[in-house]
């Protein structure tokens, strides 16, 4: 059996079929992916005891003649800043190096009792801040497609796994574009679903009003299965929401025809290299299956990065106070006082990148700076979410790039934080308004470097997204 | 915007974070690159708008709202068990009575 391709279906059908069991499933995946990771670092930790104990759940309901559940028996890797309880989880930094959380988040609990078998923890920057894997503590994470280059961040290690093939799917995070870039870097399928459509509970908070948990799968339709089963209110998170969960894998049916798409002038502009070429061809592919495209105006796109990263530091200076030695395993010893052992255990603790952000983000709310930089970037962001609302009152979906470049080398802009914050360009205004946006594979560069097309809708609205992911990725498959 | 050494060792000392001579020579430079970037947010007009805090979705006020009932939490041995320091049930930290 090749499971470096299996999908969703597959394995169900491999389990009810018995020609294999679960168990045996997992320890192969286990197997493969520990076999595979010097070549990525994707995972920084395997968790085989608690995936072998979800696979024995899977194989008994199965025996027993009971629904195994939608995920039955499926390999998912996690990345690293989603809690597990009892395995190790770092956020990719070495303050967390020791830590072992108590409770499990919300997501997880949802993947096991839909049958999931979590096999282990992945590579992310620290603290899910990057676009490139580089600020992990543990070293950065390799593109499987040229290991010379990055995998796109910050969920870079979920992303690799993927499409190495170690998991089925995986969970990331996404603050202004951690899921969508490494997709499209990577060559997967990756999902920022609406803002609230995913509990955060159990999530490490970096910049609590743009954080989402989504799905990564070779699939739309994997991708769409993993979502409807994480998705929905949770009583423990008070920023889920209550809005139904539609069965997204049963709205895949093809019908794309009439369906208005918006192709930013803002967006596509500067975009003359081989993406943009791969993105109007994708654009007339969906024109070809019905679509009918026109061109809309997201003029706020321009101050997209500076809005961003001005409330997402704040936020994150906010949220990171947290780590001060007294109760997340890290202490500095060199400390007499309570005030030296916060300083030292963060100076000691925190890598660079992370440093650079809560120091941005104590700067722009500190006295005399927040009505300049908070107060105006909430403004400016709240002029960002008109202009896709006033965009929606046109057209039905967004297609878009992901990133204005596929996969960089390791090394080349890790000296340029400016330049590194360019590269969110395309995947931040989607963040900054909440709604729903991916990455699908749309073809490779002369190089066979993956690059993705984004896709974009109104709140809530995945159905719509998912619907025109699936029809577009048929045509790639034929 | 540029910031100078005092300014960078302010913030620094209001973020708690212990940082190295060199550190705060890089960050005078990388973060007065950065805030200079950020001053492209004066150039559009926000006048009249509201300030965005949050995502806003439609939805009952009460909508988060459940029964108060009491249900079992963490327990002080779980929360505890990641303490760098634990004692009597409490975390413990270095005296913070200073003369």
């Amino acid at each position: 059996m090749e499971i470096a391709s299996l999908t969703i279906a597959a394995v169900r059908d491999t389990l009810l079929s018995r020609r294999a069991s679960a168990v045996e499933l997992a320890t192969a995946f286990l197997d493969f992916a520990q076999a595979e990771n010097p070549r990525t670092n994707a995972f920084l930790h395997f968790c085989a005891e608690r995936a072998l104990a979800a696979a024995r759940r899977v194989d008994d309901a199965i025996a027993r003649g009971e629904d195994p559940g939608p995920l039955a028996g499926v390999p998912i890797a996690v990345k690293d800043v989603i809690l597990t309880a009892g395995v190790h989880t770092t956020c990719g930094s070495r303050l967390l190096e020791r830590f072992v959380p108590p409770y499990d988040a919300t997501a997880i609990a949802r993947l096991e009792t839909a049958g999931a078998v979590i096999i282990g923890k992945t590579n992310c920057d620290e603290f899910a801040m990057g676009s490139s894997n580089e600020n992990s503590a543990f070293g950065p994470v390799r593109n499987p497609i040229a290991p010379d280059r990055v995998p796109g961040g910050s969920s870079g290690g979920s992303a690799a796994a993927v499409a190495q093939g170690t998991a089925v799917a995986a969970l990331g995070s996404d603050t202004g574009g951690s899921i969508r870039q490494p997709a499209s870097f990577c060559g997967v399928v990756g999902v920022t679903p609406t803002y609230g459509r995913v509990s955060r509970y159990g999530l490490t908070a970096f910049a609590s009003s743009l954080d989402h948990i989504g799905p990564f799968a070779r699939t739309v339709r994997d991708a769409a299965t993993v979502l409807r089963v994480v998705a929905g209110r949770d009583p423990a998170d008070a920023t889920s929401a209550g809005a139904p969960v539609p069965d997204y894998p049963s709205l895949l049916d093809g019908r794309v025809k009439g369906l208005k798409l918006g192709l930013p002038r803002e967006y596509l502009k500067d975009l003359t290299s081989e993406t943009g070429d791969l993105i109007h061809r994708a654009a007339a592919t969906l024109e070809s299956l019905g679509c009918e495209l026109r061109e809309i105006s997201l003029p706020a796109t321009d101050y997209a990065i500076a809005c961003y990263y001005v409330i997402a530091t704040a936020e994150a200076s906010s949220n990171l106070a947290r780590y001060d030695g007294v109760r997340y395993s890290a202490r500095s010893p060199h400390s007499e006082t309570l005030a030296d052992m916060y300083r030292n255990t963060r100076g000691e603790g925190f890598g660079a990148e992370c440093k650079r952000r809560i120091m941005l983000g104590t700067y722009v709310l500190s006295h005399g700076y927040y009505d300049a930089y908070y107060l105006k970037a909430q403004r400016v962001r709240a002029l960002i979410a008109r202009d896709f609302a006033k965009a929606f009152e046109q057209v039905e979906a967004i297609v878009a790039p992901v990133s204005p470049f596929p996969a960089f080398k390791l090394g080349e802009k890790v000296d340029d934080p400016v330049a590194m914050y360019l590269s969110d360009v395309y995947t931040i205004t989607g963040s900054l308004a909440g709604i729903p946006c991916m990455s699908v594979p749309c073809g490779t560069t002369a190089e066979g470097l993956p690059v993705g097309m984004q896709i974009l809708t109104r709140h809530f609205d995945e159905a719509t997204m998912f619907r025109l992911a699936d029809a577009y990725e048929t045509t790639q498959r034929r | 915007m540029k910031i100078g050494e005092t300014e960078v060792r302010y913030v620094a000392a209001l973020a708690n974070l212990a940082l190295t001579d060199a550190e705060i020579a890089r960050f005078q430079s990388e973060l007065s690159g950065i805030l200079e970037y950020f001053d492209k947010l004066n150039e559009i007009d926000t006048s009249g708008v509201e300030p965005m805090a949050q995502v806003l979705l439609a939805a009952d006020p009460a909508a988060t709202l459940r029964e108060d009932v009491p249900a079992p939490s963490l327990g002080s041995e779980a929360a505890l068990a990641n303490a760098p320091q634990a004692g009597a049930g409490y975390f413990k930290v270095p005296k913070v009575i200073e003369r």
